[in-house]
């Protein structure tokens, strides 16, 4: 069941945010999490014998059974959105270890 | 201690989902999903507020859009504002990037010499992989894909140009002019369809034949600077982040 394959991905996402110390993990974490979201939300619109939902010589009319297409585009937003902040956060990523030398959370502490 | 907790804490998440998804009143099991029943029939009818005729490939003409990918059809024109957000987000991220690492100027040094292999064959492919780009994002409403993918492997061949010669640089005012253009042109054509009938980013223009290649009316254009925005803003990412501090 894929649905199900979405969610234990979910978890184990929630699981290396939860845990991880390393920013890196934890960016990594992000985004196996996003990616459990989207196979569920995919998997949302998924019909038993559908075509994909695009036009073609071959499957040329919208009579034929499709794929629901809404759920896809929601997930071709997310994953651009997905792009985004992964880049700005290994961005950040990258400043803290020009600043501290190290990724790890517990080493570079604070004032607390 | 923590991860006992934190696995304590996933069990008991999981187990409400598995157990609680199907239970909702509606929710379809897999593949059993009625898109009859959905928004997403009008989307495929290609007509939301009236009764439904039946749409056929390269013979039906003037629809509400003429884009034979349903996809496509619904990212760059129903739902349109949804992806002028998008562009903006990674806009503002691409900015923020540019915040943090783009005051550097020296270049990040590759650890080890590019090869014969990478050199020469990287010049062979570089114009093959913006072609195909290209391709990808001029096709976005006849085909699978549209302006990101194709603006993406656009910046894929800037970083493979990037690998295979130290020296290389980019112009990259250029780009920003590209990106800051193809932006506000989709921000007037939306406001152009304000004008002309009513709506930000309704479809102002004859949408032609199902699955010609000049067809479907603004979605085209709009993929179009999709890819070219998209394209030049990740290449700026990549950019900034091959830079490195001097001493």
């Amino acid at each position: 069941m894929i649905q199900y394959a979405g969610i234990i991905l979910m978890l184990i996402g929630i699981y290396g945010l939860l845990t991880d110390k390393n920013v890196i993990k934890i960016i990594v974490s992000l985004n196996v999490f996003e990616l459990g979201l989207n196979v569920f939300i995919i998997s949302v619109g998924f019909v038993k014998d559908g075509v994909a939902p695009i036009l073609t010589s071959v499957n040329n009319h919208s009579g034929l059974i499709f794929v629901d297409p809404l759920p896809q585009a929601l997930v071709l937003t997310a994953i651009v959105i997905g792009l985004g902040t992964t880049a700005l956060g290994l961005a950040f990523a990258r400043r803290i270890y020009m600043k501290y030398g190290t990724l790890d959370l517990e080493e570079i502490g604070g004032n607390n | 201690m923590k991860k006992i907790v934190a696995i304590a804490l996933l069990v008991f998440i999981g187990a409400l989902l598995f157990t609680g998804i199907y239970a909702i009143d509606g929710f379809p099991k897999y593949g059993e999903a009625k898109v009859a029943d959905r928004v997403s029939e009008g989307y495929i009818m290609k007509n939301v507020t009236e009764a439904n005729t039946d749409v056929v490939y390269g013979v039906s003409t003037n629809l509400e859009t003429g884009s034979a990918n349903y996809v496509t059809s619904i990212v760059v024109n129903y739902r349109s504002f949804d992806t002028l957000g998008e562009v903006t987000v990674l806009f503002v991220s691409s900015l923020g990037i540019s915040l943090l690492l783009g005051g550097f100027s020296g270049k990040l040094r590759n650890r080890c010499k590019a090869n014969f292999i990478l050199r020469m064959g990287s010049k062979v492919v570089f114009p093959l992989i913006i072609m195909t780009g290209v391709y990808i994002f001029i096709h976005g409403h006849l085909s699978p894909g549209g302006g990101f993918p194709g603006g993406s492997m656009i910046a894929s061949a800037i970083l493979l140009l990037y690998l295979s010669d130290e020296k290389f640089r980019v112009n990259i005012e250029n780009f920003k002019k590209t990106e800051s253009t193809a932006g506000s042109l989709y921000v007037i054509i939306g406001l152009l369809g304000l004008v002309i009938s009513n709506y930000f980013l309704s479809n102002f223009i004859n949408t032609g034949t199902v699955g010609a290649l000049l067809s479907a009316g603004i979605i085209p254009i709009i993929y179009v600077l999709v890819g070219l925005k998209v394209g030049s803003e990740l290449t700026g990412v990549i950019t900034d982040f091959l830079k490195e501090e001097v001493e």
